[in-house]
C-alpha cells in the first residue's frame, strides 16, 4: 500500500487528539498533593513568650508507633488541641510528653529544638485539618 | 478504513501509556522545610523525619493526608504500641450501631472495633458521646463544628467530605434492627462485659443501650 504523507499517524490532527487525550488523561488520574501537616499540632501558648520557636506535634509520626489511646488515655492528653496545660517543668516530671520524652521510649527532652522547631508567629491549634471537618472552624 | 484502523491503535496506545501513570503511586507529602508549619531554620530539621518516608508505604487513602490507616493498623503495615504502662487494660469492642435518625441520607453505621482498635472507650465516653444510644443529640450541623465524630473526623481522621463512608446503610435494604447490632462477640473485651442490647422486633430503639465498660 503507498504510503501518503498525510496518513502519517504523527502528524496533524491525530496528534492534536492523542495530546489531549493525554493531557485530559493525566488531569482526570492526577491526585491532589497530599497535606503532610493533616492534624500536626501547634503549640505557642509559651514557647514564643519564653523565646523558644513554637512546638510542632506530628500526629502522623506518632500514630505509626502507638495508638491515640496511649496519648489520649494513659498520658492525659485531652483531644482538643490547647486544652492541655502542659509546661516543661511538667514534662520534666515525667508528665504528658515526658512520659516517653525521657531517653527511655524516645530521645529526651535536651533536644530543645526537635519540638520547637515551629515558624514563628503561629497560633496554637490543629494545622492542615481538611476544610469541611470541624478543625477548620476552631 | 485505515484511517480509522490507526486511530483506534493510537487510543489504545494513549491508554496503555496512560495506565501505569494511574497505578503508580502519586501521592506527594511536603517536605517538612516547605510545609509552612516547619521553621526553614530550626536548627534540628534535619534530625526529623519527613513524612514521604514514613507514609508512602503504607496503603493508600484517597482523602485526609492519603493513608488509609485502619487498612494499615489491620494489615499489619504499622504495629503501633497500645500501652506504655503495663498494667493499662486494652479494651477493643467489637459492636456496630445504626442511627436511623439520618434525614434522606442513608442511615449510619459506627463500627466500634475500628475506633477502640485505635482509641480507648474513656476517649469519646462519656465526654463526647453519652454511652446510651441516641442520647447525644449528634446533628451533622454539629459534626461540621467540630462536635461529635468532627472531633476526629477532619482532624486526624477520614474526613467529612466522604459521607458514605458512615452513611453507608440503604434504608431500602437494611432490614435489621437499629442500634446496637447483635450480642458482642466473646472476643471483644472483658470489660464490655456480656449485656448485649436487642430489639427482636425490627423496631426502633432508641433507648437500647451498647454495653457499659
Amino acid at each position: 500500500m503507498p504510503r501518503h504523507p498525510k496518513s502519517d499517524p504523527f502528524s496533524g490532527w491525530r496528534t492534536a487528539v492523542a495530546v489531549a487525550l493525554l493531557v485530559v488523561t493525566g488531569l482526570v488520574w492526577g491526585a491532589p498533593p497530599a497535606e503532610a501537616e493533616y492534624a500536626d499540632v501547634v503549640l505557642n501558648r509559651l514557647s514564643e513568650a519564653n523565646g523558644m520557636r513554637p512546638v510542632i506535634y506530628p500526629h502522623w509520626f506518632h500514630r505509626i508507633r502507638f495508638r491515640c489511646k496511649v496519648c489520649h488515655s494513659e498520658l492525659g492528653f485531652k483531644m482538643r488541641a490547647g486544652s492541655n496545660d502542659i509546661n516543661m517543668m511538667k514534662l520534666m516530671d515525667g508528665k504528658y510528653c515526658g512520659m516517653c520524652h525521657n531517653n527511655n521510649v524516645a530521645w529526651g527532652l535536651d533536644n530543645c529544638h526537635r519540638c520547637h522547631s515551629g515558624r514563628p508567629g503561629m497560633e496554637t491549634g490543629v494545622r492542615g485539618g481538611h476544610k469541611a471537618g470541624g478543625p477548620g472552624f476552631w | 478504513m485505515v484511517r480509522v484502523w490507526r486511530g483506534l491503535w493510537m487510543l489504545l496506545c494513549v491508554v496503555v501509556l496512560a495506565f501505569p501513570a494511574q497505578a503508580a503511586d502519586k501521592r506527594n507529602w511536603k517536605a517538612l522545610e516547605k510545609d509552612d508549619v516547619h521553621d526553614p531554620q530550626g536548627p534540628s530539621l534535619q534530625d526529623l523525619q519527613h513524612p514521604s518516608e514514613a507514609l508512602k508505604t503504607l496503603p493508600s487513602d484517597g482523602a485526609g493526608n492519603q493513608v488509609d490507616w485502619v487498612n494499615a493498623l489491620r494489615n499489619g503495615f504499622i504495629q503501633p504500641r497500645t500501652n506504655i504502662l503495663p498494667e493499662t487494660q486494652v479494651n477493643v469492642l467489637d459492636l456496630d450501631l445504626i442511627y436511623s435518625n439520618t434525614g434522606d441520607q442513608p442511615f449510619v453505621r459506627f463500627p466500634h472495633r475500628p475506633h477502640t482498635e485505635w482509641l480507648d472507650c474513656v476517649n469519646c465516653h462519656e465526654e463526647i458521646f453519652k454511652t446510651k444510644f441516641n442520647g447525644s443529640g449528634i446533628k451533622m450541623s454539629l459534626i461540621l463544628e467540630g462536635k461529635f465524630c468532627g472531633q476526629c473526623h477532619g482532624a486526624v481522621a477520614f474526613p467529612l467530605t466522604e459521607c458514605k463512608r458512615c452513611h453507608s446503610v440503604s434504608p431500602d435494604t437494611f432490614r435489621g434492627q437499629f442500634g446496637a447490632q447483635g450480642p458482642v462477640p466473646a472476643q471483644s473485651a472483658p470489660a464490655a462485659g456480656k449485656s448485649s442490647p436487642s430489639a427482636p422486633d425490627g423496631k426502633q430503639t432508641p433507648n437500647a443501650t451498647p454495653p457499659k465498660k
